[in-house]
């Protein structure tokens, strides 16, 4: 192994690099084998992440991931935060589906408090929560294609995603780190113009799913390079702790939504794709039938939009409108209040789990009876899914790592919050 | 007989005293288990053909300091078949004598331990991968701690490097 300094080649011994690289993995055979350092500066480990590989010519014997290299401690942060305050923290570790995480933490907060948002703020959180899906997936599958050197199919994912964010703009001022749902309820309600955005969409997208399944499905160096690639067992899988697209992509029926349904997901009627080979392109199939899915969500939801506040009736929590600040006392004093203490929280402990675009996230969340978590801990989809990587690598080739990482839908911010 | 109760007659049959306390806090079971027995009751939970916890979702771990004992180590688990979740909670007196490891129970268990060990410094026996996984590999410390400096730190530079490193805040062991 040869590292470069500023003016010598330095030569290493194998434990020397591997007590360097803190992965803690078996080699099995130092002497035939290569150690390729994979990342982390890799376009295709989608964000900064390290794979130690150790390669028999072109056949992978053994990997471990190596992650931290975006650790911000998000976790420890949020103690030293107001339960309101806290909330932006959790945009920024999923940053492909900033809705899922802040509902994540927004139910937990709720379920600590015993309070429950209003029907119409259900209602949005859900429909916000399927575009951020299909936002999601969209990023996923381009970039998936890209990995495997299908370009055009990443131009036309990002053209609609852009038309997801204006939508993000527009209700919650924000593309990415939006931060709209509160303790609660909402921030506001949603503009006008949000109704109509939203039905274009759900004009237009079937057509272009089409698209998407013209240029993949059937393609023949797309089958060559998905089918029978890093197969997981069912069995294996629900030891492993997948969750997402990569379990329901081995058959096994777990999906949060249905096994412990939130937000009015039970009055919705919607299926769970399920694959059945395990392998790479199961796991794309289950996510192209999850966006069918989430289209027929959107759309109930739309139809069934109740009337009424988007916020509780309770001023403990939620501050009250500026309409009310110019000419009541009460008011001013509850905003001031919630804007610089917060609200208190009841000692006890809580875990809500909501079903993320890459899986379960759940959020554990305990209250010592003041107004900062006394501990946040979330359990991030990524971040499990990423540990059976080595189990579905081992005997493929270093190519088809690359098709394995994309398959399991991993963000590397949530990973290491 | 709802399904809450049937575990804890189950364990109460297997394995006398392991349940040490139940709690109910919104619509959420939690059983403290005694630290020797946690081993022996997933073990049942996991295999027992009427429970079959066969999901673990997380493993994570609380610092209740000054509270003692100080730590907590929780398991979520999830029964796919039976549609039902619990939740097990070991009390901690030692980090460096945590619980037994769950490896050979779930897989996943060792990755999970590792991130537990890494932030909290509960050190699961039987675990051979404990190591850093998200800090650095020379770093001191377990920052989830609540002793633990949350910053507000002075920076250190390499000119004044040891005159700050001697009166920055230490974690307390």
């Amino acid at each position: 192994m040869i590292s470069a300094g500023s003016d010598t080649i330095q030569e290493l011994t194998v434990e020397e690099l591997r007590a360097k690289m803190g992965t803690g993995m078996e080699i099995q055979d130092p002497e035939e084998h290569m150690l390729l350092s994979m990342g982390p500066q890799h376009p295709s480990t989608h964000g900064v992440l390290r794979l130690l590989v150790e390669l028999d010519g072109e056949t992978i014997v053994n990997l471990a991931p190596d992650i931290g290299f975006l650790h911000t401690g998000v976790e420890k942060t949020m103690e030293s935060k107001t339960f309101t305050k806290a909330l932006v923290l959790t945009d920024r570790m999923d940053y492909l589906s900033p809705w899922s995480n802040n509902l994540a933490y927004i139910l937990a907060v709720e379920k600590l408090l015993g309070v429950e948002a209003t029907p119409r703020a259900q209602a949005i959180r859900v429909i916000l929560a399927e575009l951020s899906r299909i936002s999601s997936h969209l990023v996923w599958l381009g970039t998936h294609a890209l990995d495997l050197a299908a370009m055009s199919v990443f131009l036309y994912c990002f053209r609609e995603r852009e038309y997801l964010l204006d939508i993000y703009e527009m209700v919650g001022g924000q593309r990415m780190m939006v931060s709209y749902f509160r303790p609660g309820g909402l921030w506001r309600d949603l503009p006008d113009e949000f109704e109509p955005a939203v039905r274009h969409f759900l004009d237009f997208f079937p057509a272009r799913m089409a698209d998407y399944e013209a240029l993949l499905k059937n393609n023949p160096i797309w089958l060559r390079r998905t089918k029978g690639i890093g197969v997981i067992s069912a069995e294996d899988a629900v030891s492993w702790g997948l969750t997402g697209g990569s379990l329901r992509g081995s058959g096994v029926n777990y999906d949060v939504r249905k096994a412990k349904p939130y937000s009015g997901y039970e009055n919705y009627d919607f299926d769970v794709p399920l694959g059945q080979d395990g392998d790479v392109y199961s796991r794309y199939r289950v996510r192209i039938g999850e966006m069918w899915q989430s289209l027929r969500i959107i759309e109930q939801a739309l139809d069934n939009l109740p009337d009424g506040p988007v916020n509780i009736d309770n001023r403990k929590i939620v501050p009250p409108p500026r309409s009310e600040l110019g000419h009541s006392m009460e008011a001013v004093i509850h905003h001031f209040k919630l804007w610089t203490e917060g609200f208190d929280a009841p000692k006890g402990f809580v875990y809500q789990s909501v079903e993320s675009p890459r899986g379960e996230i759940s959020c554990y969340l305990r209250g010592d009876g003041g107004p900062k978590p006394a501990r946040v801990h979330f359990r991030g989809p990524s971040f499990v899914n990423l540990a059976s990587i080595a189990n579905m690598a081992k005997g493929q080739f270093v190519a088809d790592l690359v098709a394995i990482i994309g398959s399991l839908d991993i963000v590397l911010g949530e990973i290491d919050r | 007989m709802s399904r809450d109760q049937l575990v804890v007659d189950k364990i109460n049959a297997a394995l006398p005293e392991a349940i040490e306390e139940t709690l109910d806090f919104r619509g959420e079971r939690t059983l403290f288990i005694k630290k020797d027995k946690i081993k022996a009751v997933c073990q049942l939970l996991r295999d027992d053909g009427e429970l079959q916890y066969n999901f673990l979702s997380d493993i994570h771990a609380d610092d209740m300091l000054p509270d003692f004992p100080r730590f907590a180590v929780n398991y979520q688990l999830y029964s796919i078949p039976n549609r039902h979740t619990l939740r097990l909670r070991v009390l901690v007196e030692d980090p460096d004598k945590g619980p037994e490891t769950m490896g050979d129970v779930w897989a996943i268990a060792t990755w999970l331990e590792t991130e537990v060990w890494d932030l909290m410094g509960v050190r699961f026996q039987g675990n051979g991968s404990l190591r850093r996984l998200f800090m650095p590999e020379d770093w001191q410390g377990h920052p989830l701690r609540k002793d633990y400096p949350l910053g507000y730190e002075e920076v250190q530079f390499s000119f004044n490097w040891e005159a700050i490193g001697n009166r920055k805040p230490k974690p307390q062991d």
